[in-house]
């Protein structure tokens, strides 16, 4: 824009920019209100759900040691995250990078006022996460049947008739339950997903116990039109004080469709520290939306959500050193460029 | 709640001028030109083709009299240049130009340190390049940049970039683009900035020109959609990089912009694949890897 003189590094000036008029500093005492909606019609509190441990290192090439999870995960614990998906009780064969959930459930610190959900497709990985001392669960339906059939080998009425003996044993020993819906707005292997499948899957989950219904754009190509509609259908069926969106960046449309979901009332994020996890879907690109960048657009908009960006870029820097990689995070470069950091 | 949004949206492409002017590598000028001429096939109407600076300030631009006299020109499309003073805009026209930009910005201190003079001292200047595009009847677009932070300043307030947009038009630009220069704009900030500067401009003369440095540029541009802001800036595959920050983005996608028209059922009139395939182009020349999410996930599109 106009001519610059050649690259600034270090400005003082920029860091002080940053640090104190651009809200990456403490966020103000974190009462947590009711939702009621600001003169913006936004949420005034957004709860972050941080799936990096889970979603995130499930789907990074590099498998990294279990006390390297442990750390993560008790680093993300000191930001002020309210809950943050631990692991995932599912056979070593599917999915190898979750194989030591026992170790992992039983090393973390447990912070209390923290949430540490942990995934169970079935009877079977809900015994051993209690066993291991979980205290909250989630389960998995997909909006499309081809990606049902494609990911856990049946229909998406034989995996809900799955999920129903985990709710109906985790009703009975006062264990919450997160439904997540994937394909919310689009597969990979249907292309378009309808917005009622997606009502009407989120209202099965719903129904059977889970508290919170987490609507995934698994491949992220969805954009605030896609969102909208999708929204609109699942509102008529699950209470909005129910619902999350889990937004993929693959497309780069993941903060665009956050706030346009924030704008219709949802006031659940999930995200994923320094943007982990890449896209099955397609190779080299990336997946789950940088909680860092979430955050700060969250603080720019004046929505509190009890969380220290400093101290997540720090566990996202401490994550991405391990993993020899670069963070997916915008906000964490941008930081880490000018010094700030 | 949220607002409806503009039928239409006219993407001014900024690529082959700020997009190139702020990647590390220089291309050559068949380089620049072929750019050009691909992006005009893509159905983009306004390519920001070069600037006519002096190579001492902006070498990557040396060539700007070969660049503006080489490109093919269609019908229908505009080719802005960038004219800081009345020697620049009288070199652009002799060249062929038929539209230019100015540069103004919402800071004292960032107009210090980039041309040393205050912005009034500078706005000043532009009054003879004004006073000579009436005369030929070439329009003017103008910019104003570090509309929602300044790297030097930190916090600009919302009345200044009105004033200064508001004197910009009152100078005859028919277009006021706001920069957020350095990318640290929000939804929040975009909307608290927009507010004012649309009482002192009307809303049909605004663009906005987000910088994805944190991220937030779709973010942003959606909010100016909402508010009825229906011109958006560009860099096909995302060139040009942050100067502020080394290594950080600097100018959002086009591919990644239009993709979220497209979805929102926003006219552009531009064929995102031509698009995808001409920033494969640019990148190839650059030896870079592109900074478009929809052009890295295209593979399997």
């Amino acid at each position: 824009m106009g001519t610059v003189p050649s690259a600034l590094k270090h400005c003082l000036s920029y860091q002080h920019l940053l640090k104190e008029q651009l809200w990456i500093a403490e966020p103000p005492a974190a009462a947590h209100p009711a939702q009621e909606p600001q003169a913006s019609g936004l949420p005034e509190y957004i709860k972050i759900v941080e799936v990096g441990p889970r979603d995130g290192l499930q789907n990074e090439k590099v498998i990294v040691p279990t006390d390297t999870k442990i750390e993560l995960i008790n680093q993300l614990s000191k930001t002020g995250l309210p809950a943050i998906e631990v692991t995932s009780f599912v056979s070593s064969k599917w999915v190898p990078q979750m194989a030591d959930h026992k170790e992992v459930m039983r090393g973390i610190e447990r912070h209390p006022g923290v949430q540490y959900p942990v995934l169970t497709p079935n009877l079977q990985g809900f015994h051993s996460a209690i066993a291991a001392g979980a205290t909250e669960v989630s389960v998995f339906g997909a909006a499309s049947e081809s990606f049902s059939k494609m990911n856990i080998n049946c229909s998406i009425e034989e995996s809900i008739e799955k999920f129903e003996e985990v709710t109906k044993s985790a009703r009975n020993m006062n264990i919450p339950v997160r439904g997540y819906v994937s394909c919310a707005l689009g597969c990979p292997y249907e292309g378009h997903v309808v917005p009622d499948k997606v009502a009407e899957v989120s209202k099965r989950l719903y129904s059977m116990g889970c508290y919170e219904i987490s609507l995934g754009d698994t491949i992220g190509v969805g954009t605030p039109g896609s969102m909208k509609k999708m929204l609109e259908a699942v509102m008529k069926e699950i209470p909005l004080s129910a619902l999350a969106v889990h937004c993929h960046d693959t497309y780069g449309q993941a903060l665009a469709n956050i706030l346009t979901a924030i704008q219709m009332g949802v006031a659940v994020v999930d995200s994923s520290v320094a943007g982990l996890g890449g896209c099955p879907y397609a190779k080299g690109a990336t997946g789950n939306v940088a909680t860092e960048d979430v955050i700060y657009m969250l603080n720019g908009l004046g929505i509190n959500t009890g969380v220290n960006l400093y101290a997540v870029m720090e566990a996202g820097n401490f994550i991405c050193t391990a993993l020899n990689k670069k963070t997916n995070s915008k906000v964490a470069q941008a930081s880490f460029s000018t010094g700030t950091i | 709640a949220t607002g409806g949004y503009p039928k239409r949206v006219k993407v001014v492409e900024v690529g082959p001028r700020d997009g190139l002017q702020n990647e590390k590598n220089v291309v050559p000028t068949p380089v620049k030109i072929n750019l050009i001429n691909m992006l005009s096939e893509t159905g983009l109407q306004v390519i920001e083709a070069t600037s006519f600076v002096s190579p001492k300030w902006v070498p990557q631009m040396a060539d700007h009299t070969e660049v503006m006299q080489g490109i093919n020109k269609l019908p229908g499309i505009s080719y802005p240049v960038l004219t800081p003073n009345l020697k620049g805009f009288q070199a652009a026209v002799a060249a062929g130009a038929k539209e230019v930009s100015i540069f103004g910005a919402a800071s004292e201190l960032f107009t210090k340190k980039n041309i040393n003079c205050s912005i009034e001292e500078s706005l000043e200047r532009f009054d003879e390049v004004m006073k000579a595009a009436r005369e030929a009847s070439i329009p003017v677009r103008g910019y104003v940049s570090c509309v929602l932070g300044c790297p030097y300043e930190g916090k600009i307030s919302a009345a200044k970039v009105a004033e200064v947009s508001k004197k910009m038009y009152s100078m005859g630009c028919y277009e006021i683009s706001l920069g957020d220069t350095i990318g640290v704009g929000t939804p929040g900030s975009m909307k608290e900035m927009l507010t004012v500067v649309m009482k002192e401009v009307p809303v049909g003369a605004l663009a906005v020109h987000c910088h994805d440095t944190y991220g937030q540029a779709l973010a942003n541009i959606l909010v100016a959609l909402q508010m009825g802001v229906s011109v958006v800036d560009a860099s096909v595959a995302g060139l040009g990089g942050c100067p502020y920050a080394q290594g950080a983005s600097g100018n959002v996608a086009t591919e990644d912009l239009v993709y979220m028209l497209n979805g929102l059922g926003i006219h552009t009139g531009v064929d995102l694949q031509k698009l995808m395939d001409t920033g494969t182009f640019i990148c190839n020349a650059l030896n870079r890897r592109t900074n478009s999410k929809v052009s890295q996930a295209s593979c399997r599109l």
